[in-house]
């Protein structure tokens, strides 16, 4: 009974986090701003589903499998990954790059400056 | 109990992928496209493992992680492609 307790409750908190994720995709007013929310948000409420799941099959199902952690790491090292490429996308299209301050190097912003040419001794 | 907070849930979640729907129909930017997409999987990750317990089995584990992997892959291959025009330069 208590075990039944705690995996609804980790399911409804889950499906809360989604939601929020979800709706703060439209409620927010600009892109950077948007892209808090899925990232943080919806990250968590697959987290939360994952442990759930994990509690579930382990000790309702008696077949603990640890795979669940692998889905959850897995989206939690991509997810800040996607949100710095598109970032970067929407850098690109919409802010000039004399917007941005000095990089203090002798390169510039990598979106915005093509990459420093290599020696060809690979090819 | 467990039923009733899975069908909640799913509710939660079916709703989050029509909000993300409409930021795709509406969104002003190819950005905003984008992160919705990511957004999408991501719901499915989640509505694909709820309905691996609503059924009891562990099959669906797979299923999530090959969405998951697809999902990454696809969102960072279309960032390179608005970035540079390029995907594998």
């Amino acid at each position: 009974m208590v075990l039944e307790i705690i995996i609804s409750a980790f399911i409804v908190i889950a499906g809360i986090f989604g939601l929020v994720g979800s709706l703060g995709i439209i409620k927010l007013q600009h892109t950077m701003q948007r892209l808090h929310a899925p990232t943080k948000a919806t990250t968590l409420g697959v987290g939360g589903v994952l442990i759930a799941s994990m509690l579930y099959f382990g000790l309702v199902k008696g077949q603990l499998s640890f795979h669940e952690l692998l889905i959850t790491l897995f989206l939690f090292l991509t997810a800040p990954i996607s949100a710095h490429f598109i970032a970067k996308t929407f850098l690109q299209a919409n802010i000039p790059a004399k917007d941005l301050p000095p990089t203090q190097s002798e390169y510039g912003w990598s979106v915005y400056v093509d990459p420093p040419k290599r020696e060809p001794d690979e090819d | 109990m467990i039923t009733s907070a899975l069908i909640f849930a799913f509710g939660c979640f079916g709703l989050g992928l029509l909000l993300n729907l409409w930021r795709i129909a509406t969104g002003p930017d190819t950005a905003d496209r984008i992160l919705a997409l990511d957004t999408m999987v991501i719901n499915i990750i989640a509505l694909l493992i709820l309905y691996g317990i609503w059924q009891g089995t562990a099959v669906y584990y797979e299923a999530s992680m090959l969405v998951a992997m697809v999902g990454f892959v696809s969102t960072v291959a279309y960032c390179r492609f608005v970035l540079r025009g390029d995907i594998i330069e």
